[in-house]
């Protein structure tokens, strides 16, 4: 019993030894003083230069606290349930709808933001969020097609269609996403992404079951590193992910279809739950300064909105058609808007049927 | 004594009304609403009038059953020779340590194993034989499934052998059984405590696996656990994703039922 | 039967050989120069750099093992006293009652476990975090100590207490001197379970926490974004030269207490 007794009490010990390690790393990563105001960041992760955060926490004594989810409806649960106290967050466009319909969205005054006249007009006034009230634009991307041309000549994939091609049998991946893959069934049959016509989607997926026997497995953020590792010829994902892919994989390309396709935002909100007003609005504007914007451009990858940091991003960049495309392929994109739950559970069960069913 | 007893049960009691009963009301709830909060018995009506479900049921189940199998074909030798090895505990540890790692950092070494230019594909090359495509195969999710629950199902095998008395199986011998007869008769009943505990340890586990679905299995494999994280996480209609819970909770209960009372005939058999 | 056992022990270090050839897999690449775990590359320790530099990482590391450390320590508590307690029910009904009901939790799958204790977290207003985390941990090991100490009970010879307490023993005599000392191996084999359950949870953990508290799992997955980054498998290697560096010494201390148990046996007899 004593020697329990021990064990208790080194146990015990032990955790405190962690807990002021853990108190150590934390504050001395920040740089600051922990008595200083904390600021709750809830993003994606790895989704900021963390050299921008410790830049911010030098310039204004704030503490940065950075909490990351790996998909917009679980950020949706958490911000709905209560219990969270976070600052600031960054959804994408339809989640936008969502958080203001639920009311759990504070207003921005984009007036007491100098910086945000950098960003460029075509991505304001949107559907999610026509009078800029509520959202800062954050990055930008496509949904599109990436392919190897060890395997795929350059040019032979330009349409949705092209992957219902007989040769590509079991080399295609699909990023698993309802909205995206039952979407792009939708473009290539000339519907909107957003239709909430049942026989349309009914019709859509009964397309992409004949898809099936080309689709070689249906994945998330794995899909990148398989394209990188040469283990399909075709992918189905969003230009920031082929991004990443053509870093590591020089025979990678990625065409956004010139039937059209979607167009996605994600954006900075600041939740109701902010205890720290000023603190948030601070943090907006300076990742809105174009230096700091493009810094944070270059290290994720994806397009930034803000056009002053367009200009300081290196030329092959700025001028890459794949992620900055012209006026003409961005008028065909769509954003998706928020669908009432019955139609959003409407393509997932279609979906879901279709992978139950695709193995073959 | 008695009132040792009752302080005894009350941290265990508190525990079980507001971490098992209070959330099985609140799901049992969910499962019997709908959206806005009404009583209607839809859920269930739908799990079960379309295809897809009981598909997805089955699917599940043959999936679990095929890992289950393969863990214990793999796992009751291993505990057997290790009742036999000096430093039990020691090997015992190593056995267990491997799952202290991340599972989704298990599953990408397995990635990298199993690609198209990965070590396997690289080693079957020595031999001529051109990259066969494993992952996304069902082999690769049972292999990799089953690796996944080795170390739970070696545990409580290896403790329900080291409980057997070893005058029994010399008394076995010494009666001139076979080494098959003495298994058959004597250590299989007497260690199928710690085989039941492991197969609910992963039986009912491995129903409802989603991130491994995914990772290595491509979602070719739809198990009901790949429903419940969809309903839960991407649709956000809980109360199917309650009711899905629901049903397998129930099932589960039941498989539970059946092995204990197979132990129970044992006994009056005896 | 020396040559069985020889086959049994190739088929043992077979099995442990597949345990740890994904762990392996990871480490060797932990000091490869590229991106991803697929060619390897040159020589670095750039990843380590990169990790000793991550004092976030770091952090939520050292945070994980404490919240894996005190949940499955309180979880032993609870869960040991539960045992006894269920142990010495008379009525065979009420028994399997509450082993079903502490058997709920291991058959319900992670994700409705994390659901439904945030709605339950929500209902009470409790502030996610830190405590909400513990609890949940707490809550998950609970059973899986009860089954493991559960057995050790069974097996206990009932004339052990009696005699002890015969011999005018006290009920916390009773408690600490005989019962605590012969459930041992169960409690010791309940909070490494735990142990492991904690660091191993995902999903529930991803559902309770908020407010800025991170385990490593939940890092870990939320950075999959981005694609597995080598820093983590630096990070993967550290935890595991130091987990076998404390089984080493384990080993080594048995190994020493046994040659001193054998002896002192062999005088005795």
């Amino acid at each position: 019993m004593k020697k329990m007794f021990i064990s208790i009490a080194a146990i015990l010990l032990a955790c405190l030894a962690l807990f002021w390690g853990a108190q150590e790393l934390d504050s001395s990563s920040s740089g600051s003083e922990s008595s200083s105001k904390d600021l709750i960041i809830y993003n994606w992760g790895d989704y900021i230069d963390p050299k921008l955060i410790t830049k911010f926490e030098k310039k204004t004594g704030y503490h940065v606290i950075y909490e990351t989810f790996d998909s917009n409806e679980a950020m949706y649960t958490k911000l709905k349930q209560g219990g969270t106290n976070y600052d600031l967050a960054v959804p994408s466009d339809y989640m936008i709808t969502k958080l203001r319909k639920d009311k759990l969205l504070d207003k921005i005054d984009t007036k007491k933001l100098s910086n945000f006249k950098y960003i460029g007009q075509e991505f304001l006034h949107k559907s999610f969020d026509e009078n800029n009230e509520y959202s800062v634009p954050y990055f930008w991307g496509t949904l599109g097609i990436v392919y190897n041309d060890k395997y795929v000549k350059p040019g032979e994939i330009s349409t949705w269609n092209d992957l219902w091609r007989k040769k590509y049998r079991g080399q295609i991946l699909l990023v698993d996403s309802a909205r995206d893959i039952m979407g792009l069934a939708l473009v290539s049959m000339g519907h909107s992404m957003n239709t909430t016509n049942s026989s349309y989607l009914k019709a859509a997926k009964d397309k992409l079951d004949k898809l099936g026997p080309n689709v070689k497995a249906i994945v998330a953020d794995e899909l990148k590193m398989y394209m990188a590792q040469n283990e399909a010829w075709i992918g189905v994902t969003y230009s920031g992910e082929a991004a990443t892919m053509m870093d590591e994989n020089s025979h990678i390309h990625y065409v956004v279809p010139e039937q059209g396709s979607n167009l996605w935002f994600d954006n900075i909100v600041i939740p109701k739950t902010c205890k720290n007003k000023r603190g948030a609005y601070q943090f907006i504007n300076f990742m809105l300064e174009p230096k700091n914007a493009a810094q944070n451009a270059e290290y994720i990858g994806y397009a930034t909105p803000n056009l002053a940091a367009q200009k300081l991003l290196p030329k092959d960049i700025r001028n890459d058609q794949q992620f900055y495309p012209d006026m003409k392929t961005l008028k065909n994109l769509e954003v998706y808007r928020d669908l009432a739950k019955e139609k959003v559970q409407e393509y997932n069960d279609l979906f879901l049927e279709f992978k139950m069913y695709a193995r073959n | 004594m008695k009132q040792k007893h009752l302080s005894f049960l009350i941290p265990y009691l508190l525990w079980i009304i507001l971490f098992v009963i209070a959330p099985l009301v609140l799901i049992l709830g969910y499962s019997l609403t709908d959206a806005a909060g009404h009583f209607t018995l839809h859920n269930f009506v739908l799990f079960f009038s379309g295809g897809t479900f009981i598909k997805m049921m089955l699917n599940s189940f043959w999936y679990a059953l095929l890992i289950t199998f393969f863990c214990l074909l793999i796992s009751y030798p291993a505990a057997m020779v290790l009742t036999k090895l000096k430093n039990q505990q020691f090997w015992l540890m190593l056995v267990i340590l491997p799952t202290w790692i991340n599972l989704l950092l298990k599953a990408y070494a397995f990635i990298g194993i199993f690609a198209r230019n990965g070590m396997v594909n690289q080693f079957l090359h020595l031999f001529g034989i051109g990259p066969v495509p494993i992952l996304f195969t069902d082999f690769a999710f049972i292999f990799v499934a089953t690796y996944i629950e080795i170390p739970f199902m070696i545990m409580p095998v290896y403790n329900a052998l080291k409980e057997i008395d070893p005058a029994l199986i010399r008394a076995s011998s010494d009666l001139g059984a076979s080494f098959w007869q003495t298994f058959r008769y004597v250590i299989w009943p007497l260690s199928w405590p710690g085989v039941e505990s492991g197969i609910q340890a992963i039986f009912i586990p491995s129903l409802s696996l989603f991130m491994l679905t995914r990772l290595i299995g491509g979602n070719r494999v739809i198990t009901l656990g790949t429903a419940v994280e969809e309903y839960f996480l991407t649709t956000m209609n809980w109360n199917m994703g309650a009711t899905i819970g629901v049903i397998l909770i129930f099932l589960m209960t039941i498989v539970m039922i059946l092995t204990s009372g197979k132990r129970h005939k044992k006994e009056i058999d005896l | 039967m020396r040559k069985n056992s020889l086959l049994g022990r190739i088929y043992f270090g077979l099995v442990l050989v597949i345990l740890y050839l994904p762990i392996f897999y990871l480490v060797y690449f932990s000091f490869s120069s590229g991106k991803s775990m697929d060619h390897f590359q040159h020589f670095t320790w750039a990843h380590y750099q990169t990790l000793f530099a991550d004092h976030r990482l770091l952090a939520i590391f050292l945070e994980t093992l404490m919240l894996a450390l005190l949940s499955s320590l309180i979880a032993t508590v609870i869960g040991t006293l539960g045992a006894i307690a269920i142990n010495e029910m008379r009525k065979p009904a009420k028994q399997r009652l509450y082993l079903s009901l502490n058997n709920i939790l291991i058959v319900s799958p992670d994700v409705i476990i994390g659901a439904s204790f945030l709605i339950l977290f929500t209902a009470l207003g409790f502030t996610l975090g830190f405590a909400s985390v513990l609890l949940s941990h707490i809550a998950f090991s609970v059973p899986i100590v009860v089954l493991m100490v559960l057995p050790k009970l069974k097996e206990m010879d009932n004339s052990l207490i009696d005699a002890a307490r015969d011999l005018g023993a006290s009920g916390w005599q009773v408690f600490s001197k005989v019962l605590i000392p012969a459930l041992t191996p169960g409690i010791m084999s309940g909070m490494f379970m735990a142990l492991t359950y904690s660091l191993d949870d995902f999903a529930v953990t991803f559902f309770v926490t908020g407010n800025g508290f991170t385990t490593l799992s939940v890092e870990i997955y939320s950075r999959a974004r981005q694609g597995i980054d080598l820093e983590i498998n630096a990070l993967s290697t550290i935890i595991f030269l130091f987990v076998m560096l404390l089984v080493g010494i384990y080993y080594f201390i048995s190994k020493r207490q046994g040659k001193k148990a054998k002896g002192v046996g062999g005088l005795i007899k």
